[in-house]
């Protein structure tokens, strides 16, 4: 035989799988948020977008090739995932000196200074856009009258979540903030589209309902159990769901797999977890929006989470019948 | 819904190519090497020399200690000689040559096609004939099957399984000899019922198989505690473990035997042998093997006798395609990859599969993403990438806590990572030494 | 003013109370310990490479201390010259122990033992060894996957490119023997390193037949026996067709170099030969003298 026999450990095949199949998979997930974004923020949406994700594969292309000295990877689609994601999270006016900023903190810190992909402990987008909600509070917490909101007449620049604690008279209603085009960041607009990135997810099998699930179970008893005593939009469950970026956090951001939990008993704790902080910083923290911190708060938890769960065993209770 | 197991489980491509092809013969070749060490266990003691003439059927290998098997001779002939002979896995092992001269058997052998379906045997008959006759469990995992049949004092079987599950992709040998010999696994089986003294039997198959399965059902009429249970294709399901989950929803616990839940498993291809060991004092010479792959001219499944070189079988279904890369002996998913395809056929050879370069190379491993996929599909509900991590930094009482001596080594782990990581090879090492280590312990 | 003053009090007062506490406990879960074994340990070379035979530096020296004599303990890192401070402080002789050095036996390179097949796993000897022989006909022969160099704490050991086999950087291998450890195919071993670092060995551990060896590599030993029968001193075993230059007896005199009809025998760090074999064994002779 002129062919030397390749010899190696079973198993012999592979499903096919890939880090870049599940990162475009969220990609296309994104599709329909953005699609919305565009609808209501037309080109500013276009550039925020098209801009964060330059950045971010830029200056991962950078960091990775002369300063890590490695092969970059930046095709893997992660980095493409974390700038769509941050222009998400970031108000469509905001200057692109500061989304560049954003991007550097995201890419450069949050990820590539713990090794790059997989080995980051906090999600690269959250931290991104807390650092710049601390940094630049007055240019992210602006936001623009809507193309929409103008045409229908409607004058609203604080997002619902701001004029729940303070204005509680203008609030849009419910099936409005389901279809999304109340005053807000880029993805979090449109409850309906992130479902159905979420649906599309799940069918995939890139990700497990356990996250977001939990979130939103929590969420909404949490809520709802106040809302029982002191009926007020403050503690509507459905505004607290369907507003700010709860959706796109718990859909998108929660369930990053690097930063989240291994085993579904980890998972639903997290989930619970995140559900929790998110509501206890909107009703009672300074912020009206509290999905990223809240998610960054429980990313820290999660190698605690894995350390102290373990999946469920075979023969660990033994059912007989 | 078709039952199959609760934990984990993936589904690869079938691939079953070689699906409905009749049993072919396969001509003797004019040597054979028989390894003495075709089984778990201790290798056998050779109990013939150089310039014996033997038959088919005659006795060459004395089984030594209690987990052992012995071997027979599966051609007629004169032994060459004793010298060691490459196994499957490149090492040298003890093996015995034997020149063929025409294909003489043993008087005592039984060599008609008709069904014996009458046995008048006890337990303890039963037993010691398939002791005789060097019965391994042919599944794969090799273990002597007296040994498997004898539960240990205390326990009591209630259920007799027999595996028909065939989960690994592209192998159909099982296959074939549920369509061919229905009748005589169905006999086998009530012997084996006997010899365990219980009164039920469970056939599992997984629904890919519905020719065989509607085969079953027309014959069962006339065993009335023997049934078929038709299951949903989901690999590993030919784990003892996860076909006694699927077929009587109990789940052996963490290091113990199937017996603790009352059941012992059986292949097919072992019940087939045990009943032309019984019913015909045939000894095992021969088992089915398929030979696959998809550059493969002739996929098949042939009856060969034990110690023909796998490249007679791999000439006989077309000869080796110019594409080949890999050539694994069994299985794609726990079949071993073999170096040479001069080596013998042995009792636990279920398939050859010739895999294509394209297809043979395994992808540059990345960084853990930490998808969890692996856990998911983990049939034993472990952790596999915490497992890999722990052998890698030599934890091992860490890797012990989170058992992963429990590791069947299916592979679902592998297959599934996006990152291509080796999970499997780690756990195995880590696997291999935690039981040394337990093992020291003990002592 | 009196802000200041309750904030430095109670400050000072926590502190106090907190120093009186750990003071406490301090004292009633004092263990005693012989502070021999401070020292002990101070004078190691704190490698915690496990060579010695114990998991670490500090129960090295917590054993130096409870021994009785220093028979039986070695630091293979720091040497003799660590192992006689050691004695020094506690008042005992260390005895003068062999330098000795890591041998990797076995010169199969790419060029004398071809490849058969392509290794195409975890590039780990212990897990290719646990699947198959290995990519070559020798199934007894070096992988090249780097368990050792992995196992060295010394940079002591790397894996030639061209020759896909380890070499033992002579200065920095201190023969705390990880690698022997490491080999799954026990191809390394621990020889003395010999004055002026000369050392013979055979450098081969195929146990296979003569010709069976020889098809697969052009360097193996196959049992020829020339090489035992040249030996003056005895020092050559033959088992399982391989030759094994024992240690203690040989005498470097290099007769069973030239005869090997493989060249499995390597000499080290000798001055080359003269052509004459009649002046050589003259030379020998001088040189083990």
């Amino acid at each position: 035989m002129e062919n030397k026999l390749i010899v190696s450990p079973s198993p012999h095949v592979h499903s096919g799988d890939s880090i870049e199949k599940n990162m475009y998979h969220v990609l296309i997930a994104l599709i329909p948020a953005f699609l919305i974004a565009l609808y209501v923020f037309r080109l500013e949406a276009l550039v925020i977008t098209v801009c964060s994700v330059l950045f971010c594969v830029g200056f991962e292309y950078l960091i990775v090739k002369y300063i890590m000295k490695k092969k970059p990877t930046v095709l893997d689609g992660s980095a493409i995932i974390t700038g769509v994601l941050l222009a998400f999270n970031v108000p469509s006016n905001l200057p692109i000196w500061i989304l560049a900023l954003g991007c550097l903190f995201a890419i450069g810190v949050v990820k590539l200074s713990f090794g790059g992909l997989g080995n980051n402990i906090f999600n690269p987008a959250i931290a991104g856009r807390i650092f710049l909600l601390i940094s630049f509070p007055a240019q992210m917490t602006t936001w623009p009258v809507t193309a929409v909101a103008e045409a229908t007449d409607a004058v609203s620049s604080a997002t619902v979540l701001g004029n729940i604690k303070y204005a509680p008279e203008i609030l849009p209603s419910l099936q409005q903030m389901f279809l999304g085009f109340e005053a807000g960041s880029l993805g979090e607009m449109s409850v309906i589209a992130i479902l159905l990135g979420l649906i599309y997810l799940l069918w995939k099998r890139v990700i497990t309902w356990h996250i977001p699930f939990s979130i939103f179970a929590t969420v909404a008893i949490f809520t709802g159990i106040i809302y029982i005593f002191n009926p007020i939009p403050l503690y509507n469950p459905l505004i607290h769901i369907f507003s700010g970026g709860l959706m796109l956090g718990a859909v998108f951001m929660a369930t990053d797999y690097v930063t989240s939990p291994m085993t579904k008993k980890g998972m639903i704790i997290y989930g619970c977890g995140i559900g929790f902080v998110t509501v206890a910083i909107r009703l009672w923290g300074a912020y009206p929006e509290g999905v990223s911190f809240a998610i960054l708060l429980m990313n820290a938890f999660t190698p605690l989470i894995n350390n102290y769960t373990s999946p469920k065993r075979f023969g660990e209770v033994v059912k007989n019948g | 819904m078709l039952k199959t197991f609760r934990i984990g489980g993936i589904h690869p491509k079938e691939n079953k190519i070689s699906a409905g092809k009749a049993i072919q013969k396969i001509d003797i070749p004019e040597q054979v090497i028989i390894p003495l060490s075709q089984h778990i266990g201790a290798p056998c003691q050779p109990i013939v020399k150089k310039g014996d003439k033997v038959k088919v059927g005659t006795q060459i290998g004395k089984s030594v200690g209690y987990v052992s098997a012995n071997i027979h001779s599966p051609v007629s002939g004169t032994v060459q000689k004793i010298d060691t002979a490459l196994d499957s896995s490149g090492y040298k092992r003890d093996a015995v040559f034997i020149k063929t001269e025409g294909d003489e058997w043993e008087d005592t052998i039984d060599r008609s096609n008709n069904i014996k379906r009458e046995f008048n045997l006890s337990s303890e008959e039963i037993l010691e004939k398939i002791s005789k006759a060097g019965i391994v469990g042919m599944g794969g995992a090799t273990f002597p099957t007296h040994v498997k049949l004898t539960p240990p004092p205390g326990t009591k079987a209630e259920v007799l399984i027999i595996n028909g599950v065939e989960c690994e992709p592209y192998l159909t040998s099982d296959h074939a000899l549920m369509l061919e010999k229905t009748e005589e696994i169905l006999v086998g089986t009530t012997i084996v019922m006997k010899a365990l003294k219980v009164d039920k039997a469970i056939i599992g198959i997984e629904n890919n198989k519905k020719d065989a399965i509607s085969r079953f059902r027309e014959l069962i009429k006339s065993y009335p505690n023997i049934s078929v249970e038709e299951l949903k294709v989901q690999y590993p399901q030919g784990g003892e473990k996860q076909l006694i989950d699927s077929l009587i929803r109990r789940q052996v616990p963490s290091g113990s035997l199937p017996i603790s839940v009352g059941a012992v498993v059986q292949n097919v291809g072992s019940i087939y042998a045990i009943y032309e060991a019984v019913q015909k004092n045939k000894p095992l010479v021969e088992r089915v093997v398929t030979v696959t792959g998809k550059d493969v001219k002739l996929p098949m499944n042939i009856l060969a006798r034990v110690g023909i070189p796998l490249s007679n079988l791999i000439e006989k279904a077309g000869g080796l395609p110019e594409t080949t890369g890999k050539i694994v002996s069994g299985g794609p998913m726990m079949g071993k990859a073999i170096a040479s395809v001069e080596i013998p056929v042995t009792k636990g050879t279920s398939g050859i599969l010739i895999i294509p370069t394209l297809e043979a190379k395994r992808k540059a491993m990345r960084d853990c993403i930490r998808c969890s996929k692996c856990i998911s599909v983990c049939p034993m509900g472990l952790n596999p990438t915490l497992l890999m991590n722990l052998t890698e930094y030599e934890v091992w009482d860490r890797a012990e806590t989170n058992h992963i001596t429990d590791c069947i080594e299916c592979g679902s782990c592998s297959y599934t990572c996006p990152s291509n990581r080796p999970l499997l090879d780690y756990i195995k090492l880590g696997k291999g030494r935690v039981n040394t280590i337990i093992r020291a312990r003990k002592n | 003013m009196s802000v200041l003053l309750t904030a430095v009090a109670t400050l000072g007062a926590i502190g106090a109370g907190s120093a009186a506490i750990l003071y406490m406990v301090g004292q009633k879960f004092k263990v005693e310990e012989d502070p021999r074994i401070q020292e002990v340990q101070d004078s190691l070379p704190a490698a915690n490479c496990g060579g010695c035979g114990f998991p670490g530096c500090a129960s090295f020296a917590a054993a130096c201390v409870k021994a009785e004599t220093m028979d039986d303990l070695f630091c293979p890192v720091g040497g003799q010259t660590t192992m006689d401070r050691v004695a020094e402080i506690l008042g005992q002789k260390a005895p003068v122990a062999v330098k000795k050095i890591a041998v990797v036996r076995c010169s199969g390179t790419c060029e004398s033992r071809p490849r058969t097949n392509l290794y195409d796993g975890v590039s780990n000897c212990t897990i290719a060894s646990d699947l198959y022989g290995g990519d070559t006909g020798c199934s007894f022969g070096c992988l090249g996957l780097g368990d050792c160099v992995d196992s060295c704490t010394f940079d002591a050991i790397h894996i030639n490119p061209v020759t896909m086999l380890p070499e033992v950087v002579e200065d920095k291998c201190t023969a705390c023997g990880a690698c022997v450890k490491a080999c799954p195919k026990d191809i390394i071993e621990l020889r003395k390193q010999g004055p002026k670092s000369r050392r013979i060995y055979v450098s081969c551990v195929n146990e296979d037949k003569g010709g069976v060896a020889k098809k697969a590599c052009e360097v193996a030993c196959i049992g020829c026996t020339k090489c035992q029968q040249v030996c003056p001193f005895e020092a050559i075993t033959i088992e399982n067709n391989l030759a094994f230059i024992i240690d203690d007896k040989c005498r470097l005199c290099r007769k069973c170099v030239p005869v090997c009809p493989t060249n499995s025998i390597l000499e080290l760090n000798f001055p080359p030969k003269k052509d004459k074999p009649g002046t050589q064994k003259e030379e020998t002779v001088t040189i083990t003298a």
